[in-house]
């Protein structure tokens, strides 16, 4: 059985379609991750899979039950972390640890096993009687992991979870994350870092309510198979995307960074047209060459069929 | 009852790191006590009294030793004309001014009635008629003296006397009456004030979101919240009550038991009031101004504590069956000058219960609100 199961689900706020028909499974174990822009819908069906909102309409079991019907025994069954680490100031590493141990219903015995599991995975040995206000970014955001799992709950909820960490806690918290999956632990994760959306085994893009590209990596790397991306590197990347508005062999093109990305027609390979329209135009150009599409380079391309803006 | 006490717990730890929290538990009150303590009373001393004795007799020293050891009068000045009088109560340097006629001991005893002027400032009409309620005693007093050493040398008993007999205060000291008034006052504004932040706060901080991720029911939660407060606000309002005993003179009549219970009761309905502040505004700086505006006003002027209930119109003594002050007062003043027993105060603590209960939960419906 799926540890998530979304059938329909529906969420209208008066006239305001927030979630519109969303339907997707996630297995036992599945590091799933869920990418959108701001306002596409992401938060609103997170806040409605953790109990906290009711479904307009549509359900969703999540750990085999409905939110709609019970989501305090769904609260008791999943765990989570959002980005702000919400975790007490002003109490110690080991005070917010009994406090969320006891928040969860569990006896002493049972916070003292987990409290000295979660030091030793967030590395914070020795810093029990730290206040939690004097610690860095990297380990507050493990002890809140820490503390989300105290209860052992099969399915984590991680709401932007990496947002404001340094790039090395960032590797250490998703080895964590990779280490609970092994474990059976289903990891449900919102990001808008594109390259963190790596790390999970698949991945939904939420767009206008909507999902509107789902698979793993790979699947939805190969929406381009049939086509070619080719990135140039030039001084002058305005003008040069203004040069390649109406050469035939081109579908669409984009800023990447400060390079240019340029889509060619399904079973164009050349490149030759590109290069002689930049001589015909007097441009430098430092480079031209094919390359791997990007996941930022899929979101793109979902998100304008899918009709919105990039914002 | 764990989650409850997790959550007490908890709260505990952030109340005690929590410099402010703890500042309005517990230094607040101490200050509130002392400068309204010494601030409030309705008893006014040391006027400041000119005398001008043109009768220059035994008699008419007498009547000015009587108002200077009475301890209500202090003699500034010695003046020899109206003029002077005139100018010392412009300025604002004497209040009061005794004028004693030229042959008034020789109409005294003569058997003619002798007559002095009393001048009073009336700009501050409060205190101009307690002041003259204090001079027309003295002089009263006096002629009742003088009447009697002249007909009888001093033998005789007046025909009538009245001898008034003042229980539970027999010195009529305001303080005596307001002081329990004030503790209550303090009580109310620090317990309300501080338990208003404690849920905004977890908003602001983001705390709340996780709480309201656990599986804990709003009751629990309440009663964790409620309870380090409850333990902190009665330990500083038994605090207040002892410092008022040794400050102010405030008398323990009743049983303690019966005080603890009641203020008990108090405290909860002022914990609630504040825990329900808290779950209807979204900042901590309206936490707190709301909080002062509903704790501190209907306390001060609906309460009984400084204008006496029964002289209000009827729509406002209506009002005043809603704020809880006015029945701590009762029961409070009623325990510590009279020494009553439970059964005399009972309908306040039922309605000190029945207020607490209420508040107590409205907050946890509304907490549930909050949840979905």
């Amino acid at each position: 059985m799926p540890a998530v199961t979304v059938r329909e689900l529906t969420r209208r706020f008066g006239d305001f379609v927030a979630v519109d028909r969303v339907s997707f499974n996630v297995e036992q174990g599945e590091i799933f991750g869920f990418l959108g822009s701001n306002g596409a819908g992401k938060s609103t069906t997170i806040r409605m899979l953790c109990g906290l909102l009711k479904p307009t309409s549509g359900s969703a079991l999540v750990g085999g039950i409905d939110v709609g019907r019970d989501p305090e025994g769904v609260k008791r069954r999943i765990g989570y972390m959002s980005q702000r680490f919400s975790l007490y100031e002003l109490l110690t590493v080991e005070e917010n640890i009994t406090f969320f141990g006891g928040l969860y219903g569990l006896d002493d015995n049972a916070i003292t096993r987990r409290r000295d599991f979660v030091l030793d995975m967030a590395g914070l040995r020795g810093r029990e009687r730290t206040l939690t206000q004097d610690l860095a970014g990297g380990w507050r955001q493990r002890l809140a992991l820490g503390c989300a799992i105290l209860h052992e709950p099969p399915i984590l909820f991680l709401d932007e979870p990496t947002g404001g960490v340094d790039p090395v806690s960032r590797r250490q918290f998703w080895a964590l994350i990779n280490q609970l999956s092994d474990g059976g632990v289903t990891v449900f994760v919102t990001t808008h870092y594109l390259d963190e959306a790596e790390h999970c085994h698949r991945l939904a893009l939420m767009q206008a309510g909507r999902i509107a590209a789902l698979g793993t990596v790979h699947e939805l790397k190969a929406v381009f198979s049939d086509r070619a991306v080719v990135e140039v590197r030039t001084p002058s990347p305005m003008e040069a995307l203004r040069a390649l508005d109406d050469v035939p062999s081109v579908e669409k093109t984009s800023l990447f960074g400060t390079a240019l990305h340029v889509w060619l027609r399904p079973g164009e390979r050349d490149t030759r047209p590109l290069r002689q329209r930049f001589t015909e135009r007097g441009l430098a150009i430092e480079s031209v060459e094919f390359v791997q599409p990007s996941l930022e380079d899929v979101f793109m391309d979902v998100v304008e069929r899918a009709g919105g803006t990039s914002g | 009852m764990r989650k409850a006490l997790a959550v007490g717990r908890k709260e505990f730890w952030q109340i005690v790191r929590d410099g402010r929290t703890l500042m309005i538990l517990l230094f607040v009150p101490a200050f509130f006590l002392g400068l309204y303590g010494y601030a409030l009373s309705w008893d006014i001393r040391h006027v400041r009294l000119a005398v001008m004795d043109r009768d220059n007799s035994r008699d008419s020293r007498e009547l000015i030793s009587s108002f200077t050891n009475s301890t209500y009068f202090d003699i500034v000045a010695t003046v020899r004309s109206m003029t002077d009088i005139e100018r010392l109560m412009d300025r604002g340097d004497i209040r009061v001014a005794l004028v004693i006629p030229e042959g008034m001991s020789h109409d005294l005893r003569t058997g003619r009635v002798a007559q002095v002027q009393v001048l009073i400032n009336g700009d501050n009409a409060n205190t101009a008629t307690t002041v003259f309620g204090y001079a027309q005693a003295i002089v009263r007093g006096v002629s009742a003296q003088l009447q009697l050493d002249i007909i009888a040398g001093g033998k005789m008993p007046p025909p009538i006397s009245a001898e008034p007999r003042i229980w539970y205060n027999p010195e009529l000291t305001s303080t005596l009456f307001l002081v329990p008034g004030l503790i209550g006052f303090i009580v109310m504004i620090s317990s309300v004030v501080s338990t208003s932040m404690s849920i905004v706060r977890e908003k602001e901080r983001g705390t709340w979101e996780q709480v309201r991720m656990a599986p804990i029911n709003n009751v629990s939660y309440v009663v964790g919240k409620t309870i380090p407060y409850f333990v902190i606000s009665l330990v500083s309002a038994l605090f207040i009550i002892a410092a008022a005993m040794v400050l102010f003179g405030l008398p323990m009549r009743g049983s303690w038991l019966l005080l603890l219970f009641t203020v008990s009761l108090f405290l909860a309905g002022a914990l609630g009031t504040g825990l329900l502040v808290s779950t209807l505004v979204d900042s901590q700086s309206l936490a707190f101004q709301v909080s002062l505006l509903i704790s501190m006003l209907p306390t001060i002027i609906l309460s009984g504590f400084i204008f006496p209930i029964a002289s209000m119109p009827a729509p406002i003594r209506a009002i005043t069956y809603l704020v809880p002050a006015r029945y701590f007062l009762v029961a409070l003043r009623a325990i510590v000058l009279k020494g009553v027993d439970a059964h005399v105060v009972s309908m306040e603590l039922a309605a000190l219960g029945v207020y607490a209960v209420a508040v107590l939960g409205l907050a946890s419906v509304r907490l549930g609100k909050e949840k979905v």
